[in-house]
């Protein structure tokens, strides 16, 4: 190592990660176009040309024109609108089951870490026997309970929550248990002996110096809970366990247009080409994130 | 492993035994559509036993017996947590249709003993659950759960079983065709093709599947589950995604091997291309691969209902799925812990055969 230690090295991790994010094509364009969706999403009053719920009775099953840019469906619903209004309930879906079950698994996960011995032990026992439960008999059993516990009166909202509370139950278990490897390789660094040797407090240590430190594995496996999660979402509107219509979800979408397939292929075409774009692109973005912030590819390009 | 075989030890005897009987019951499937019973208890022996005896030449008894023991705590808990979480839900099985008469409805809570207190059905359960007893659906009257489960679970396993086959023999080529060809427009290819296949719901590629050979071409069938024909597009379904995460994952690995020393080593001293990859190489990035495979067998029978859906098998998820909107607590019950059986054996089998295939692992 006589050489003078060239640029890269000098970079913090991050900025060596976005660098390499920087020039990943196909996870920069995914990245864009998983923003765009988002941004669909949350304006999706100001852009879809009609409510989700509009029925235009003499427009019925109607393909593509320029009233209904991508035709209307069999109550007269303009497709282009309900996708819009999927994308909303979709994403949502996806990205706050993926925050909630980031909290709970860090947290638990961080304790286990960091506690350790025989709280470890058991903690890590009670996720055992949850992995050993296939997710989706879980989810389909955790849901039915949420559902039938209202804890709202709007249906909306009451069916949204059974969703999230059902996805983000099921969701912690692996990003507890990749959080307490971490925690647990993070604990015996000589930052956290110093840290300890100053007298922070165990909390403050946890959410100081150990947590920020584990953040790359963190988002990268967020990035692919919510695709995996709209999955879910889709999956189980499909089989009549999710969201029901008029409530516009993507899986509804599909649910919807796969019972009139044969006839009106434009029904389930679009829907899933919003939804199997939307998941490439996470896909891919996941992907440039886990190359950006592999420690081993350091440097390169 | 061609070595092992080599030196015929009886736990290879059981293997090849295993072996052969599966293959012809896949060749029986396939032309007869039956499966003789005598067959599937077969392979349960050969697997159960070639299983014990490798364990015990390995030494590894105690730690099946623990896991065992493990799996069997395990499936005691999801038992009562599955009990208790339906018991939580609001309403019962039987408040769903048109309001009974009282006395009705109290004569059918005495017959299935939902008039007794909580603590003694639960022990009923328990003691349902060791003998293996599921008791009678609620639903389909005078049907027990274990009938139902033995007379649909054969279709979700064979679907199951294909799958899981299709998805090695398209995932590990694939793969490793990549992986020959890294950073070259044939790897990017492959890549892109089976992130594609990650991308997409799986139903809604069935649905594809259907709209194009079904009723465009109109050469397979689309639903139902009769001759191997139907199996095609049903086991296509299933079997994509995981193919295309097999594919991924072994282009990896391979990537990760042939970096590594031994195959440098290997390249020196003058092996063709071919023979560094199949001795070398792929033998030892299937080992990933093969830890995958219990999750995946798992998770393939268990998340083929929404297939059985869309292809009308007549499979358990569709019982899975009614039981649940029904509150069919008897069935739900049995099909969990199916479900969950599957899962943790499918996972200690995996684990066995990893310290099979790759002799530094050491069970404890």
């Amino acid at each position: 190592m006589s050489q003078l230690p060239n640029q890269t090295a000098s970079k913090s991790l991050w900025a060596d990660s976005v660098l390499r994010l920087k020039k990943n094509k196909g996870a920069l364009v995914s990245f864009y176009f998983v923003s765009l969706v988002c941004l669909i999403a949350v304006f999706a009053e100001v852009l879809s040309p009609y409510p989700f719920h509009k029925q235009h009775i003499d427009h019925l099953l109607e393909s593509s024109s320029s009233k209904f840019w991508l035709g209307t469906d069999s109550l007269g619903r303009d497709v282009f609108s309900r996708i819009i209004y999927g994308a909303r309930m979709s994403m949502a879906i996806g990205i706050f089951t993926a925050i909630i079950s980031m909290v709970i698994g860090t947290i638990y996960g961080g304790i286990s870490g960091w506690v350790g011995g025989r709280v470890d032990s058991i903690m890590m026992r009670a996720v055992d026997i949850l992995i050993s439960i296939p997710s989706l008999v879980l989810l389909i059993l955790v849901k039915v309970v949420f559902d039938s516990i209202a804890f709202f009166e709007n249906p909306e909202l009451r069916a949204l929550t059974g969703m999230l509370l059902a996805l983000s139950v099921v969701g912690w278990v692996t990003l507890a248990r990749v959080v307490r490897g971490q925690v647990l390789q993070v604990k015996e660094l000589t930052y956290i002996e110093a840290a300890r040797a100053l007298g922070s407090p165990s909390w403050k240590i946890l959410f100081k110096h150990v947590f920020p430190n584990i953040l790359g594995p963190i988002v990268v496996l967020l990035t692919f809970q919510i695709p995996s999660n709209i999955l879910i979402e889709s999956f189980l509107s499909f089989i009549g366990l999710g969201l029901q219509p008029p409530y516009s979800s993507w899986g509804v979408l599909a649910s919807d247009g796969w019972r009139s397939m044969r006839s009106y292929p434009h029904l389930i075409l679009y829907p899933s080409m919003a939804l199997g774009f939307t998941m490439l692109a996470f896909n891919l973005f996941g992907d440039g994130l886990r190359d950006a912030f592999d420690p081993k590819l350091k440097g390169k390009s | 492993m061609i070595e092992k075989i080599k030196d015929l030890s009886i736990g290879n005897v059981f293997a090849l035994a295993f072996g052969a009987t599966a293959l012809s019951a896949v060749f029986l499937n396939l032309t007869n559509y039956e499966v003789p019973g005598g067959l599937i208890w077969a392979l349960a022996f050969e697997l159960f036993f070639g299983l014990g005896i490798y364990a015990y030449q390995n030494n590894s008894i105690i730690y099946c017996l623990k896991r065992i023991g493990e799996a069997l705590v395990t499936l005691f808990v999801i038992a009562t947590a599955t009990f208790i979480l339906l018991r939580v839900m609001p309403g019962g099985p039987f408040d769903a249709d048109k309001a009974l008469p009282p006395q009705i409805k109290a004569n059918i809570e005495k017959k299935y003993g939902f008039d007794k207190p909580l603590s003694v059905q639960y022990i009923n359960y328990i003691k349902g659950v060791v003998t293996l007893d599921f008791g009678e659906s609620y639903k389909y009257i005078g049907r027990s759960v274990g009938d139902i489960i033995s007379e649909s679970f054969p279709a979700s396993f064979t679907l199951g079983i294909y799958a899981f086959l299709l998805s090695f023999l398209i995932g590990v080529p694939l793969g490793l065709f990549a992986a020959a060809r890294h950073n070259t427009f044939w790897d990017n290819f492959a890549m892109t093709v089976s992130i594609s296949g990650v991308a997409l719901p799986n139903f809604l590629f069935g649905a594809l599947l259907i709209l194009i050979f079904s009723i465009k071409l109109n050469i397979l069938p689309p639903a139902m589950w009769e001759t191997p024909a139907h199996y095609i597009l049903p086991v296509i379904t299933l079997g994509i995604r995981p193919a295309a995460f097999i594919a991924r994952l072994t282009r990896s690995t391979v990537l990760d091997v042939i970096g590594s020393d031994f195959i440098r080593t290997a390249k020196a001293k003058g092996l063709s291309q071919g023979a560094v990859m199949y001795k070398h190489v792929l033998k030892n990035s299937l080992i990933p691969v093969l830890t995958y495979s219990g999750p995946l067998l798992a998770g393939i029978l268990s998340g083929s209902f929404v297939i059985e859906m869309l292809f009308a098998v007549p499979g358990i998820g569709k019982h899975l799925i009614q039981g649940v909107t029904n509150r069919d607590y008897p069935l739900i019950l049995g099909l969990t812990l199916l479900y969950s059986v599957l899962l943790v054996f499918s996972n200690l089998i995996v684990d066995l055969l990893y310290s099979f295939f790759d002799p530094r692992i050491r069970l404890a």
